[in-house]
């Protein structure tokens, strides 16, 4: 049986990297108890599947992995013990068994959604809110994206599927965007707002923008017509 | 939520910031007003290395198991971190609460390793607490050392208020109790430590003075006020059964070099290798009972969700329960796919027969250490291995399918000559012949290979070889070069790779190792001239090390290449270390006529560690 989990990271444990969260997970998963599968073999290891990785210094409230057990104690069971193993700064949102023909939590992900605050507002140029929208509302925005193989020009237009500037859901100046985020399109929240700012052009500082992940999404639509539901959703 | 001492800007600019922002699983917070002790732990290098250590551990454990005292843990900041709060003036921090080390009671120092000592200047420096014991004043913690370094404390004796000597279970409370009493009646601090001094196993290294001779050996030792102890007696844990041990270690969020359950079997070691300075300062070997070790075993395993335990001790083929104890970690690990690291194991047909279980021998190596290439010279050092066992070890590890092995030898051990030197290629040469052999042609899948690496010989304080002459840098690197040519000539030298330890560091550890107070001076001015993680090879600076030498005036060789007079005073024998000097004098005689001496299974020798009543010594007079 699969389950899905899924979990936030905020505060400290944002400095923790992508596969040391896999590491610690498949510790805590240890300590809760739960009656996880292994691969076969002379050294097995947990069958496990995360979404998509999260940067260092980024914070979310929409993070997945998938698991494999043998056994299974109700979702409520699992999810109050494997919150009592946790440390602070992840919390165990929700889970739920997976259906047979649903596909692995790392091959599902089509989209996430951010919100991203500047660390110091101060420094950014006046009206760059009303910039980014019209930025946003071009036909096309071709632009140089830095791959292994070398440079190859894309229109970030089409990873973007959606873009709000201003107040969302604190106060303050914040961004929010819906962005590809499958295997082949994964596009940063960081690369749209540098993208952006070196338009005006601006030069975005280190460190200058917090980013948040809101949820990662499954497309159970077409690739022509999105439809996009957070990894885990009720019908 | 914990609030960082680092903020954003600098923990995503340096390398894993994940070393310094504590919160880890099985870490322990406090309320720090609810307190009356802070400790703050340190070992002196970077986290990764600190976090996969045992001692540590215990430690920890025991001290927030005192619920007066909060116990919180610090590192050397990597040199990333180091040069940004030197710029910014950001001092340094406890990684539990984050709070100034500065403003701690106590900073407890593990010295374990001789390269070490630069760090831990760094570690004062960046707390902003002054380098020297005697510029401290009661704004600074108290500073105290513990660690195998401290049964020669006397190179670093200025930098330390305190050292402890011996194992930490049985005075830190009474300590602690004094402390709390004195901070109470606003007791001064110089009071204090006097009041400490009397404490058994602590010494207080101002409270003497040591006077030299014209040829720089020591002339007298004296005590500074009445009623000091003369010598100081090593402390040490009779029951290692009914003692501190972590139920529930840290768990890094990082990979750190120990990442497992580590579950120390016993303490000490019956065998007397005379080169070995744990063999001598552990003793008596003291076993921790089965019924410990296997409740100790699940809780570890359950409250930290490793994947892997490992056995502890300085020889676990020695531990009279260890079937028992396999057995048992053999049948809780399976069902839970847990791995068992099996560290120390003399190479025999029960060990073989136990990594044929536990590990995936395609992929495993089988490790011997005959430290010797001839029986002369292993007889010299008292390393009861011969080549017969060696090779019938290799035989049924090959016939077990293991094609790897690994040898590790010393270099520039006392009486060495060429012949020992051959003796190294010869045995890696025989081995290799052993595998071919053995293992008939069709069942072969390529070479066996057959790792040999050398260290070379750093003579340590309490052991046999204390009086013994270490050999130059030249010296080592001559050995070395006759190692790799007597390799290169043997009919089987394609399946023998040759590794050989760094010369110059070597040296360096054995002068720090047998050093005096007068070293004291070149440490603190190589600190200042740069001088910082000298056991990390790519920040080794020989040359500024050697120079700082000249500038203090201080004779490097004066610690190295002389060999000591049987009755020179050397700068550690204030201390006890439960083996007295007459036995450790008989022990280097018997070496220089290369005579071997009984295990404590096999006979008491008389070495003085039976008065402490507990252990083989006790064991053995039944």
């Amino acid at each position: 049986m699969r389950i899905r989990i899924k979990f936030a990271k905020y505060g400290a444990v944002k400095f923790i990297g992508h596969l040391d969260v896999m590491r610690y997970f498949q510790k805590a998963i240890r300590r809760a108890g739960i009656d996880v599968a292994y691969s076969a073999g002379f050294s097995p290891h947990q069958i496990m599947s995360f979404a998509a990785p999260l940067s260092v210094g980024h914070t979310s409230e929409g993070e997945y992995f998938d698991i494999e057990v043998n056994s299974f104690t109700g979702i409520k069971d699992l999810i109050g013990r494997l919150q009592s193993v946790m440390v602070e700064g992840i919390r165990i949102l929700d889970a739920k068994v997976l259906d047979d023909g649903e596909g692995n939590a790392m091959a599902s992900v089509a989209a996430a959604s951010y919100l991203v605050t500047f660390r110091n507002e101060d420094i950014l140029p006046k009206g760059w809110q009303d910039g980014l929208i019209d930025f946003y509302k071009k036909e096309r925005i071709p632009i140089i994206k830095k791959t292994k193989k070398g440079e190859k020009e894309i229109d970030l237009k089409e990873s973007i599927y959606e873009l709000k500037a201003g107040p969302q859901k604190t106060s303050g100046t914040e961004v929010y965007l819906l962005l590809n985020a499958s295997s082949g399109g994964n596009i940063k929240p960081s690369f749209v707002l540098e993208s952006f700012f070196q338009t005006i052009p601006f030069t975005l500082p280190p460190f200058a923008l917090m980013i948040h992940r809101l949820e990662t999404y499954q497309n159970i639509g077409t690739e022509e017509e999105r439809r996009l539901v957070p990894l885990i959703w009720e019908k | 939520m914990r609030k960082l001492a680092l903020n954003d800007e600098i923990l995503l600019t340096v390398e894993k910031p994940a070393r310094y922002i504590g919160g880890e699983v099985n870490s322990i917070m406090k309320d720090a007003e609810k307190v009356d002790i802070r400790f703050a732990m340190c070992f002196p290098d970077v986290y990764e290395i600190g976090m996969s250590h045992l001692g540590i551990q215990i430690i920890y454990d025991m001290l927030n198991k005192f619920e007066d005292v909060w116990c919180e843990r610090v590192y050397s900041p990597w040199v990333d971190l180091d040069a940004i709060m030197r710029k910014e003036h950001i001092p340094l921090f406890a990684l539990e609460s984050q709070d100034s080390v500065k403003g701690f009671d106590f900073l407890g120092i593990t010295i374990q390793y001789e390269m070490c000592y630069t760090n831990i200047l760094q570690v004062l420096d960046l707390a902003g607490i002054p380098l020297l014991s005697k510029d401290r004043t009661k704004d600074d913690p108290i500073v105290i050392g513990g660690g195998p370094c401290t049964y020669n404390p006397e190179p670093i004796s200025d930098f330390f208020d305190l050292f402890y000597i011996g194992e930490a279970e049985t005075r830190y409370r009474e300590l602690l109790d004094l402390y709390k009493a004195c901070k109470k009646d606003g007791v001064p601090r110089e009071e204090f430590l006097k009041k400490a001094a009397l404490v058994p196993g602590i010494y207080v290294p101002s409270l003497y003075q040591v006077t030299y001779r014209d040829d720089g050996t020591i002339k007298e030792r004296t005590a500074l006020l009445e009623g000091l102890p003369v010598t100081i007696t090593k402390e040490l844990v009779k029951d290692v059964s009914h003692t501190y041990y972590p139920e529930k270690p840290v768990v890094p969020f990082i990979k750190v070099t120990q990442d497992r359950v580590v579950l120390e079997i016993q303490r000490g070691c019956i065998r007397g290798c005379r080169f070995c300075q744990a063999g001598q300062l552990y003793r008596p070997v003291r076993e921790r009972s089965l019924e410990m070790l296997e409740e100790y075993a699940v809780k570890m395993l359950e409250n930290t969700g490793h994947e892997e335990i490992s056995l502890s001790s300085l020889s676990s083929s020695d531990y009279t329960k260890l079937p028992e104890l396999l057995d048992f970690l053999i049948e809780k690990c399976e069902e839970k796919k847990i791995n068992i690291s099996l560290p120390s194991l003399r190479i025999d047909a029960f060990s073989l027969d136990v990594m044929n279980k536990v590990q995936d021998v395609k992929k495993s190596s089988l490790t011997f250490a005959p430290e010797a290439g001839s029986q002369r010279l292993r007889d010299v050092i008292n390393k009861g291995l011969t080549e017969s066992v060696i090779l019938e070890g290799a035989k049924l590890a090959f016939e077990g399918g293991w094609s790897r092995v690994k040898l590790y030898f010393m270099l520039g051990l006392p009486t060495e000559t060429e012949e020992d030197i051959q003796g190294i290629a010869q045995l890696c040469n025989r081995i290799a012949a052993v595998f071919y052999e053995t293992v008939p042609k069709e069942k072969r899948t390529g070479r066996v290979q057959i790792v040999a690496s050398t260290s070379f010989f750093i003579p340590k304080p309490f052991t046999p070889f204390q009086w013994a002459s270490q050999c130059t840098k030249e010296d080592f690197l001559e050995k070395a070069y006759q190692t790799r040519t007597a390799i290169m000539g043997q009919l089987n030298q394609k399946s023998i790779k040759y590794n050989w330890h760094e010369a110059d560091v070597s040296v360096m550890e054995g002068i720090m190792a047998r050093g005096d107070r007068k070293l004291n001076q070149v440490i603190l001015k190589a600190y200042q001239k740069g001088c910082l993680y000298d056991a990390w090879s790519e920040y080794y600076q020989h040359d500024v090390w050697l120079e700082t030498f000249g500038e203090c005036g201080v004779d490097p060789d004066f610690y190295t290449v002389r060999e000591r007079m049987d009755e020179e005073i050397f700068p550690w024998d204030f201390l006890d270390c439960g083996v007295t000097r007459e036995f450790l004098l008989k022990e280097w005689h018997k070496a220089k006529a290369g005579q071997v001496t009984l295990n404590c299974k096999e006979q008491c020798q008389g070495c003085g560690g039976a008065r402490f009543q507990t252990g083989i010594c006790v064991k053995h007079r039944k």
